[in-house]
This record gives structure tokens, sequence and C-alpha cells, in this order.
């Protein structure tokens, strides 16, 4: 099938994470041909959602540390003599310290499988790191089925050239994974009410019958589906570059988003909820009167600080912890401002950056809710894919599992002018996208990377309880000691789609100083407590029980400069992998800038023209059979998919 | 690969097929339009009329007349049609949710149904309300259905209460709660108009506060604040009850402006504790509701054969009555309340515990530091300090006066108004036995006159020095009133010097009088025999003291 694909184009993308693919999308949209592959069987890269088992089998390459080579055809021999090769990396060094702990009772059924898994591949899983600390018995080697994200394609389907096959196996798969777990679709903003009274039940078995719904890690493998855990943890700014951009170019209407419902804080040994909006600093009970004054009147000349210079200008020497300081502000509410609204540290930033990231947060707060944040309903991950739709939409062609063995230059001109895929094709095209990830060792020599350190757990109730069990949180943990950094911990709960109901899914992420536990592990036991089977006396005050943990650091190729690879060709860009930053407007800048050098003067994602507006070639004239192909899909898609997807904006209107 | 599309109309194009498609439209609306007006004028209301109104209504829901028509039909179809209505109805509430038409017509057919769904109508309503919180059309429909359906008072409070928290600047749920509240917390001694026990007022004071400390700009929280704290009417009362022998005059001075009636069923008088039919009227002459009521005695009521007179006056409709004196020998007899023991005017907010008052002033006076220029918190603690002891406060009151005008110079003449009235007020509190007859209100800054009715025994009234611009009618309350001194004023008009029996002397030097013709009430006042106009435009006039003489003969000393 490999030799199906065409021979010549006019962007090769390599890697699908998010930059790449906002890069594909729009390339495509204004008209680029596109070639849009990955030699993993997920769309994402580092920016992907798993479930449970596709998270284990992830974790299994990345652990086994294997050099897969792959009986390749010899590319050398391909290079013609006026031609140079820049070999590309076959192997994915950008995580690395990975360690996985299991503290949920192991009750060992041999056949254990993912309900709903549709083949097993009978490879086994490593025995994972155990802890020390719960239930010693270690993770048995089981028949695990291999299936990775619901967006994976079947094998004997991969690589698939033809590109509607392609587009068409996706669709079904998201959709219908969709319709399987999520009954009620809830779009932007949801409501509180809804989920609220939908989860009463669970509720209330965990109160009065706690050992029955104790949840085992069998349970786990068993609703993995139910999982959609994300590598990088992230949420969009409502008012951010990305939101922008999804409502913009109308990508939007291929996903789902809830509000994050509140902004947390840790003081005092305590969590507690940061009130962010009006109505929170109204409703809020831990607040004096004075303080809730103190707070808006604080919060209301942020949000206009340019216009008030006076104000601020003594202050900008020094830094933004010392400003507060300053301000009638209580320390309660120079905490939830500096940690929990600037989220930067006490030495991190000047007067001026604290009020730039202040308005920032408060910019964005309302929008959509009562918090500033959304979150992709099936987790992170789908955000890719909804702009690899986009492009497909447009005529790009997708290949996962298919890597690229070299770049090949053209001596003469200095510039690359086309690829060796796996299979040995040589592929033309003017503009080459490479994810750093791709890149070998020899061209990022000199290359300094910072790290992330991410954890992922999973755990049996909210860091927070209230009266609702379908909070989505962000809490930031400020950095204890020098050299240190600030703890961002998003808490999923099941109503986003991306853990098993009853459980919750924890982010945690910072700015590597040592390996991921070293830097995460204190944060993890302040806040949770490890499983164990004995019923603790008090519950009102327990933490909330880690059933699960991971540990991994991630490459941050963000702030690269170019010229710091080596020898790269002018019509060869580099994608950054995702940075540690909150939002997205990383990848989107990255994604806008890369955009105008292939395209110049060309719009950035603009909107879909309207159905009725689109002349197609129609009856007349029929174009050729492969092309076709993707005709129909444009017209017959936009009303059809716009019907339950609805654009972010609409509900504010 | 090429596009998937083989070309996009230009913008041209859109304009031209979007400005046919408006053509078609309109064509299709004005015909419509047409055809119901002509079946409605035919007489023909069948389902046809149904069918074309709802085309129109559908895209506008603001055409009064087609509702009509609507309801014309409907009256004569079988109600089965009503539930087709009601779906309808939602349609067009979706296109417009602030219809008065739509909602009307909703409240008609909700009344006419013989088995209305009202629990769904609530569900509408929160529907609506959950989209746009504030849309009062739907609340006033939800207050419509609630009675309806006998919704418990406490269940619609909660329901306030969750959009409350949700964004508590929203007035019509603020005006919810002070209807509902009454009518959970009934106190029996309170009137219609009742408190709210002391537990619950407290709990709505901590509301509405965190309110206003959350953004002290927002009207509707202090608006809901001084609903809280004012709602008490006092008891109609008398005042003062003045009798006079010269003039054979019995006037009356009510708490309120009431209303009198011919039929003396309202305000019996008796003398000598026989009854006396009398003709009640007011100093003015209009019979509208005043303070100030009076009757002309006969003289057999004045004679000099008893010792004394007793005079009686009962106010039947309010419960109250006084009884003053005429002793023989003497001009005038009269009865007053003590001024100082009975709040006279604390209606303005009302008779709360003053401990309450007392840190909702503390409070206010916290927001206040923190909110130095906020207006509403500044019109608060003066309203507080009044309703809490205004000549104790009289001093600070007015330095907030100064502060609230430098922040909100668009009301200064309110503000003055309003300083006016209080300052008048706290001079009637203060005044001594001697002052009921001799009053200096002199260097008060005044810019009006409130009030009045309580002068009703003023015999020598001191207004120099203020900022007044005139003497206005309400003056003819004053009854005794022999020497009225008004120097240094901005006076332009005399409209309230009418009808004094009593008044000698008006000292009026320094005033704006333009023209003699301003001067043409005094002609009503029998005994004026002093005016002093000097410092008046009026005196630069050529021949102004012999125009002057012409138009008050009777006055024999005028000063120019």
């Amino acid at each position: 099938m490999a030799d199906n694909l065409p021979s010549e184009f006019d962007v090769i993308v390599i890697g699908t994470g998010l930059p790449e693919s906002i890069i594909a999308a729009a390339c495509s949209r204004s008209g680029q041909r596109v070639l849009h592959v990955d030699s993993r069987s997920y769309y994402g890269g580092n920016w992907a959602s798993f479930s449970f088992s596709g998270l284990l089998s992830w974790l299994k390459e990345h652990q086994e540390n294997s050099d897969i080579v792959n009986e390749c055809p010899a590319w050398q021999e391909k290079i013609h003599e006026n031609e140079e090769a820049i070999a590309l990396s076959r192997t994915d060094k950008t995580i690395q310290h990975v360690e996985v702990f299991c503290y949920a009772c192991q009750d060992l059924h041999e056949d254990v499988e993912e309900a709903g898994a549709l083949q097993k591949n009978h490879a086994s899983v490593t025995s994972v790191n155990c802890t020390e600390a719960a239930d010693s018995a270690c993770l048995p080697v089981e028949d695990e089925s291999l299936r990775t994200t619901s967006c994976e394609i079947p094998a004997e389907q991969t690589p698939s050239s033809d590109p509607e096959r392609a587009l068409e196996v996706n669709d079904v798969q998201v959709t219908g994974e969709k319709e399987n777990c999520c009954d009620d679709n809830t779009c932007v903003p949801s409501t509180a009410e809804k989920e609220t009274s939908e989860n009463v039940p669970v509720a209330e078995d965990t109160a009065e019958q706690p050992k029955k719904n104790r949840i085992t890690y069998s349970q786990i493998i068993k609703e993995g589906r139910r999982f959609n855990i994300d590598l990088v943890s992230k949420l969009l700014y409502s008012r951010g570059l990305l939101i922008d951009l999804l409502i913009k170019s109308n990508v939007s209407r291929y996903a789902e988003f809830k509000n994050i419902t509140r902004i947390l804080a840790f003081r005092e040994g305590r969590v507690k909820q940061v009130p962010c909006s009006r109505a929170d600093v109204f409703n809020s009970k831990q607040l004096t009167m004075v303080e809730k004054r103190m707070l808006m009147k604080f919060l209301t000349f942020c949000m206009e600080y340019e216009e008030h210079p006076d104000e601020y200008k003594a202050y900008e020497e020094i830094t933004f912890s010392e400003y507060l300081k300053t301000q009638k502000l209580t320390p309660n509410l120079q905490y939830f401002v500096l940690h929990s609204m600037a989220m930067t540290s006490e030495t991190g930033s000047s007067t001026i950056d604290g009020l730039k990231a202040t308005k920032n947060f408060l910019h964005s707060l309302g929008r959509y809710g009562n918090t500033p944040f959304l979150f992709p309903l099936y987790g992170q991950g789908e955000l890719p894919q909804c702009f690899c739709r986009m492009c497909a939409v447009f005529g790009g062609i997708y290949c996962l599992r298919h890597s690229v063995q070299c770049l090949v230059v053209d001596k003469e001109s200095g510039k690359c002018k086309a690829i060796i895929d796996q299979y040995g094709q040589r592929i033309i095209s003017k503009h080459f996208l490479v994810e750093d990830s791709y890149l070998s060792e020899n061209t990022c020599a000199h290359v300094q990377y910072r790290q992330i350190s991410r954890a992922i757990l999973i755990t049996d109730r909210s860091v927070l309880k209230t009266d609702s069990d379908q909070q989505i949180s962000i809490l930031t943990v400020p950095a204890e000691e020098p050299g240190t950094f600030a703890v961002r911990v998003i808490e999923l709960c099941s109503s986003t789609m991306t853990c098993m109901k009853g459980s919750y899914l924890v982010h945690l992420t910072c700015t590597s100083s040592k390996t991921a536990r070293e830097d995460l592990e204190p944060v993890v036991q302040k806040l949770f407590t490890p499983y164990t089977e004995t019923e603790i006396e008090n519950e009102e005050i327990e933490k909330p029980r880690l059933l699960w943990g991971l540990y991994f650091n991630m490459r941050d190729s963000s702030d690269v400069n170019r010229n710091t690879y080596n020898d790269l060709p002018s019509n060869v860009y580099v994608c950054s992998g995702p940075d540690c930053a909150l939002g997205n407007d990383n990848a989107v800048k990255q994604a806008e800038a890369l955009f105008q050098q292939i395209c110049p003067n060309e719009d950035f994602c603009p909107p879909p023209p309207n159905p009725e507006d689109i002349i197609l070639d129609g009856d007349s004239l029929q174009p050729e059979a492969s092309e076709s192909s993707a005709l129909p899909e444009a017209s017959s898609e936009t009303p059809k998919e716009s019907s339950n997807l609805r654009n972010p904006e609409e509900p504010s209107k | 690969m090429p596009l998937p599309l083989s070309g996009v109309k230009t913008s041209e194009e859109q304009a031209e097929a979007k400005r046919l498609e408006r053509e078609q439209k309109l064509k299709l609306y004005q015909a419509a339009t047409q055809t119901v007006f002509q079946k409605r004028q035919a007489g023909e209301l069948d389902e046809s009329v149904l069918e074309l109104t709802s085309q129109i209504l559908g895209a506008n829901p603001d055409f009064a007349t087609l509702w009509n028509c609507r309801r014309e039909v409907l009256q004569q179809l079988e109600m089965a049609l009503a539930l087709a209505e009601l779906g309808f109805l939602e349609s067009c509430l979706r296109v417009n949710p602030k219809s008065y038409g739509t909602w009307h017509h909703r409240c008609w057919l909700l009344s006419r149904l013989p088995e209305p769904n009202w629990a769904r109508e609530l569900e509408l309503c929160a529907r609506f309300l959950e989209v746009d919180e504030r849309n009062f059309h739907c609340w006033d429909y939800r207050r419509f259905v609630a009675a309806q359906a006998a919704v418990p008072p406490a269940e619609e409070l909660a329901f306030t209460d969750s959009l409350i928290t949700r964004n508590f600047s929203n007035y019509s749920s603020w005006h919810y709660r002070s209807c509902l509240l009454p009518q959970l917390h009934p106190q029996p001694d309170s009137g219609p108009q009742g408190r709210l026990p002391e537990d619950v007022l407290l709990k709505e004071l901590e509301l509405v506060q965190n309110a206003f400390f959350t953004d002290p700009n927002d009207q509707s929280a202090w608006f809901y604040h001084r609903w809280l704290l004012g709602r008490a009417d006092p008891q109609d009362a008398l005042r003062c009850l003045h009798v006079s022998r010269d003039e054979a005059c019995l006037t009356v001075s009510f708490s309120r402006p009431l209303l009198v009636g011919s039929g003396m069923e309202t305000l019996l008088l008796m003398v000598d504790e026989s009854p006396l039919a009398v003709e009640w009227r007011t100093p003015e002459g209009r019979n509208r509701p005043s303070h100030i009521w009076l009757c002309d005695l006969p003289a057999t009521s004045l004679n000099d054969q008893l010792p004394q007179h007793t005079f009686r006056v009962i106010w039947t409709a309010g419960d109250a009555q006084k009884e003053c004196v005429l002793l023989k020998g003497r001009q005038e007899g009269w009865c007053r309340d003590s001024a100082t023991d009975e709040q006279l005017f604390r209606c303005e907010l009302s008779v709360e515990k003053s401990t309450v008052l007392q840190s909702e002033l503390e409070s206010c006076k916290e927001l206040q530091e923190l909110e130095p220029e906020n207006k509403w918190c500044l019109l608060t603690i003066i309203l507080l300090m009044r309703a809490l002891d205004p000549l104790q406060y009289e001093k600070e009151t007015l330095q907030y006066f100064q502060t609230l005008k430098a922040v909100d110079p668009m009301r200064a003449a309110y503000l003055d108004d309003l300083r006016s009235k209080f300052l008048l007020e706290n001079s009637v509190l203060k005044m001594e036995y001697a002052e009921v007859r001799v009053l200096h209100l002199g260097h008060k800054d005044l810019t009006v006159l409130c009030h009045l009715e309580q002068l009703l025994l003023v015999t020598h009234l001191d207004l120099s020095h203020n900022r007044l611009r005139a003497l206005p009618p309400a003056l003819a309350a004053l009854r005794c009133l022999e020497v009225l001194q008004a120097n240094d004023n901005a006076i332009e008009s005399l409209d309230g010097v009418t009808n004094l029996p009593r008044l000698q002397e008006l000292i009026l030097c320094n005033n704006r009088l333009q023209q003699p013709a301003v001067l043409q009430p005094l002609t009503s006042c029998p005994r004026l025999t002093l005016l002093n106009l000097q410092g008046n435009p009026l005196c630069q006039a050529e021949g102004s003291s012999e125009h002057l003489a012409e138009l008050l003969p009777s006055v024999s000393s005028i000063l120019t």
C-alpha cells in the first residue's frame, strides 16, 4: 500500500503533536498538498491521550528503552551523488525516569482485560516497579490488549495510504467511543446541577458502603477504556490563542469542552477554594466582608492596570510578591493572587509580569463560566486530532506508523527536496516540518533541553470534597526550596471522560529540577495517602487515596533556538514538543509563525466557507477517482458534525 | 491534491443572494399581514388566521394586534388548540425572550386552560432565567405562575437564592425577596408593610452586605438594603391642633398628607363634647391630600360664657385624636406633640432596633474607608445616622454630605435639598418650648423648605442667609405667622405667601425679586403692613414704589 502514496507534496509534516497538526490544517486549508506522517501508532506524539491499557503499552515501550531497529531497505543507496541525507532519529528519547506504582488491591484474576477491547495482541506488559509502601504485590504479568487510544488504526489497515479510508476509520472510532461512554455529551458551559444529580448515587454509595465501592486494579484494567490519560497536562484559557483559533477555524465543532469548576490553593496544610469571579467572592464563606472588598478592588485594578501607571510604576523594580505586600491585601489574599491567579512564585516575576499574568487570568474569566479555563472532553489529546481532521477534510493525507528515514538535501541549492520513508519511497516536497523528537542526535548535538516533571495519579476522591463530586480543579502548590518550581495539580473527574466513575485522574506538572519522582513526590505525599485496606476512622479529614501512580520526565524543547540545530536546510522547520506552561499559546504562536514562513501572506486557518456558498465540482465535472474521495467528505461532514458538536462561542451569545 | 471544492461564492454574490432573500421575506410578510387584517375585518376567524399569524409572529413576536387576532380566534375555537399554542409561544420566546406580547399571551392562555400544568410553566421560567437571569418579563411571569399554582413562598425564596448566588446584580430577584419575606414571616403587630423578625433581618442584611462589599457600585444591592432598613410607615397621627379666637378657625396638622372627606365621616370635631358639623378645607383651598386641614368655627363655639371650650378632633380612619382647650380671655389655644419623644421623621428608615442599625453603620463605615468615593455607601451612612440619632450625628452627617456632593456632582442639587430637609427636621426636633413660636433658621444653607406643617404655631420665622429661591406654597401652613424674615436669599417668587391671616411684617432684603407682579400673592394677606424689598432688582425699576403702592394699598410701609 505504501507505494500508493503520491510521490509529490507541497508540505510534509512529520509528527502529529499540536503545533504540527495546526500547521498541517492551516496549510491544507490554504490549498497546499499536505502529507502528515507519524512513526507512532497513535496521533499526538507527546500530546497524546491514552486509555489505561494504552498507557501501559506506552510505558512498556519507554521502559524497555528498546532500540527496535526495523528491517528497512537501506536508504543510503537511494541518495544520489548531488545529494546529502539528514538521517532522522529512530527512537523516541523524550521520555525518561519512568516509575509506576500500584496501590490498588490486585485481586489476581488472570484474564482481566479491558472491556470493549476489539482485539488481543498477546503481548505481555512488563512488570512495573512496585511500591514499597502499599501492598507489595507486583503488577502481574498478564495478558493485555495492546490497543492504545481510540484513534488507533488496526494493524492490517496501517499504514494506510488512502486518505479517505484513514479518515473514516478515525471517524468511526472517535464517534463510536463517545456514544459508548458518554450519554450526556455536555457542551460548554456545563451544568453543575446536571452533574450532581447524575452522580448522586455514586456519592451516596461511597459514603454508606465504602467497601463495595472500593476500586481494585482489575477494575481499572476492566474499565480502562473510560480513561483518557494525557501525557501533557494543560488547560485552555477561555480567551487564549487556542480557543480563538478553534473558533475562527471552526475546528471547535470537532471537540467538546468543560469549564474548570474551581481554582484551589494549598495553604497552611489545607486545600482551599480560591474565589476569583464576582459570584465566587459574593458567595465565599471564608473571606471577611473587608477581604471581599479588598480582593475585588485589586482584581478590578488588575483588569485595567495599564491605565493606572501611577499605581504600580513605583514598584516596577521589585517582585510581584513584594508589590502585593504594599497593596491593601491580607496575607490570605496575597497568596491567592500570587499563586492561584498570577500563578507565579515568590521570586519568579516582577510587578509588571505579575500584573500581566493576573490580567490574563481575569480576562479569560467569565467567558464560559466562573473560572478562566476549559478542558477538552476525552482529554487534551483530542485537540491535535481535531486539527488533523480539518487537514484531512481539505485533502491532507495521513499515515500513522509511517516513519521517515531521512531528509534528502540537494547539495547545490542546500535545500531539502524529499524524504525517504520506511519503505524506501522517495517523496518530494517543498517544505518539511519535523517535530524535535524526530531529529537525530547528530542534529541536536548542541541543543540543551529542559525537562518537564510529570506525575499521573488515579485516586478515589477529590482533594477538596464538596456537594458535587464532579469538580474539575486546578491547584498550584508553590515551590518550597529555592531552585525548585511550583507544582501544578489538575484534578479531573469522571464527567471529563478521562477516568472511570468514582475515580479521579490527577495530573502533576512542574519544570524539572531533578527526576519527576524527586520533584513531585513531596507534593503527592502532602495531598494524598497511599491506598490501604484498613478503613480509617475519620473519613472527614482523610486525604484522597492513591490507587495508581506514574512518574516520568518529558523533554521540553519549546525554547530551543533553531540555530542550535546542526545543518538544517532553510525549508526544514522544527516544531517543538509540549512546553511546561498551563496554556497552549506557545503551540499556536509557533504554528502561526511557521505557517507564515511556508505560506507568506496567507490567512491563518480562516473559517471554512458556508456549505451553501460552496460550488461543488458537481456531477458535470468528475475528477479522477483518487481525488474525488475527499470531495463528498467536505460537503456532507459540515452539517452532520455541527449538529452535535457546538462552537464554544455559542453558549455565551 | 486539489481543494475539495471548486469555488466559493464571492462576497458580492453573497450580498446579492441575501438581498433577494430579504426582499422575498418582506413580500411574504406584507402579504400575510394584509390577509390577516382582511380576514379579521370579514369576521373569518378560523384556523387559517392562526396559521398566518404564527408565521408572522414567529419572526416578529412584537406585533400586538396579531396577538389580539389570535385571542379572538382561540376564543372561538376549541381549547384543543391551546396545547399547540403553548408550543408556539415557546418558540416565539426563543426568538425574543423579552417580548411583552408573547408573555402576556401566555398569561392569558394559561388562565383560560381548564387544567394548566403549572409545574411545566415554572420549569419554563427556570429555563429562561437560566439563559438570562435578569429577564424581568420572565420574572413577572414567574410571579404570576407561582401565585396561580400557590407555590410555597419558601420554595420561591430558595429560587431567588440560587439566582442571586449566580449573579447578585439582579433587581428582579431582590425585589421578589422583598415580596416573599413578609409573606413567610408575617408579623402580627406591623400591618401590611410589616417588619421582619430580627433573625431574618440580620440574615438578609448579611447577604446584601456580601453583595455591596463585593461590588459597591452595583445599585441593586443598595436598593434592597434600603428596603430592609426602611419599611415601616408610621401610624397616621394628629400632630398639632390650634384654635384661634380671632380668626374663628381651628387648624389640624397630620403626620402625613391626608384627604379629609367633606362628609365628616373621617375627621370629627367635638366642641365641649358635642359634635359640630364643620367644613374642612386646606389652607390653599385646593382640597387635595394635605398635612394641614382647617375649618371655621361658629361664634357659639368661641363665646366667653364658659371658662373654657374644649376642642376634640377625632381621625376615625386612623384611630387618632387630639384635644385642646381655649381658655376664657385667651386669643388661642393649642396642643402639640413634643417632637423629641416621637420619632417624627424616622420613617425614612424604619424603627428597627438600634443595635441592628448601629452594626449596619459600622459595616458601612468600614466599607467607606475602603471606598471613600462610593456614593451609595455615603448616602446609606447618612440615612443610618439619621435613623439612629439625627441630632447626635448632625455634624458628621453634614461632613458626609460634603463628601457626597464632591463625588457625585451630578446630584448636587438633590443632595442640597436632602440636606436642607434634614436640617429642618433637626431644627424641629430641637425646638424648645419658646421656639414653637419664634424660630431661627438663618445661616443654614437651606435650598428648600420642607416640613412646614410642623411649624403651624410659629409666629416669628427667620429664614435669612440661606439659598432659598422661592417661598413655596406649603408656607401657607404657617397659620400663626406674624413676622417673616428672609433676607439674603435668592428668592424669585412668593407663591407661598398667600392667605397668611396674621402676617404683618415681611422682610425680603437682598433677594432676586424681578417684577412687581411677583408680589401679587401678598394681596391675600390681610394684615400685612410692613414690606421691606431693599436690594431686590425690582427696586431699580423706575416708578417701582408707585407701582407697589398701587398693587398693595393696604401695606402701609414699603421700603425699597
